[in-house]
């Protein structure tokens, strides 16, 4: 009874946020009420049983893709909108025609008749992995089963990093930076220049 | 839980869905706004693949998870790497004034 008592409540705090992180005025806050949207949605993971993917959430996308949105928030100058530009917004029929749909997913999932389809031939049934945690069930069907799957989004995330870093990356020229290959290839002949010249010789005579 | 069926954690979703569709739809003049938006939407349908994982008591909703998670942190940062190029570019992070292959 109390699980589902927390559970309403993380609900609750889930949504109120979510349309605080889409709908605030200042940019900051958008992002922060993300990051409160994000822990309560791992708090609704735990309480449906996926403690790993819980604090993947919390680790990944609030450590890392959250505080990226924070710091592109704050190295832009992004002007909070006036209150009237808000207010304008819901004012289009897109906002009376996202409103339907919303409702209509609301009143078709509630009259829908509670389906549970349990497919007695999944390889993945809870039942296989009796008394493995959580993480050691995940990591037992991920590095066997889906290890294609697996390599292959180690790719994906090689191409985005190698995307983000190119698209923001740029050459500064007037910075003076050692030429390795020009260095090493420096040798006594191409460098030395020996010049013969006759000696001057003083002549104490002429004092 | 007891009381909680599917529908309820279905229903829950689909609400946080339309709101990131809403965010969608009318914040598409603010390019960071749309970016959130799609984390939301994101978020949802993760909410949702675990909580069939956990009504079907089966781990595959949970593996997809996985997936879809790193999927989205590679989204999230080549957009905010698009989203920086657009502001140097062009000074601002409003839509309406990238209409240089307007003919």
């Amino acid at each position: 009874m109390f699980l589902d008592f927390l559970f309403y409540v993380f609900a609750t705090i889930l949504l109120v946020s979510a349309s605080f992180a889409l709908f605030a005025i200042n940019p900051v806050i958008n992002v922060l009420s993300l990051i409160l949207a994000m822990f309560y949605s791992a708090g609704i993971f735990v309480l449906l049983r996926a403690e790993y993917l819980a604090f993947t959430l919390i680790i990944i996308y609030v450590g890392a893709v959250a505080v990226l949105f924070l710091f592109v928030v704050m190295m832009l100058n992004i002007k909070k909108r006036s209150v009237k530009e808000v207010i304008q917004q819901f004012k289009t029929p897109l906002f009376l025609f996202g409103l339907l749909l919303m409702v209509e997913i609301v009143l078709l999932l509630l009259k829908a008749k509670n389906i549970i389809y349990h497919d007695e031939l999944s390889h993945l049934a809870f039942e296989s992995f009796d008394g493995v945690t959580n993480a050691h069930a995940i990591g037992q069907v991920l590095y066997t089963q889906y290890f294609l799957c697996f390599q292959l989004v180690g790719l994906i995330l090689f191409v985005a990093m190698i995307g983000a870093i190119v698209l923001v990356y740029e050459k500064r020229t007037k910075v003076r930076k050692q030429n390795i290959k020009k260095q090493l290839l420096r040798t006594k002949k191409n460098s030395l220049q020996i010049v013969k010249f006759a000696p001057i010789v003083k002549n104490p005579e002429v004092e | 839980m007891e009381t909680i069926t599917l529908n309820h954690c279905l229903v829950l979703n689909g609400i946080l869905f339309t709101l990131g569709l809403l965010g969608v739809l009318l914040n598409r003049r603010h390019l960071l706004m749309v970016l959130i938006a799609v984390e939301v939407m994101l978020l949802s349908v993760n909410l949702n693949l675990v909580s069939f994982s956990y009504f079907l008591k089966d781990y595959a909703g949970q593996v997809f998870t996985v997936f879809i998670l790193t999927v989205a942190a590679a989204e999230a940062a080549i957009g905010l790497a698009i989203l920086t190029l657009y502001y140097k570019n062009h000074g601002t992070i409003n839509v309406s004034s990238a209409t240089t292959l307007k003919g």
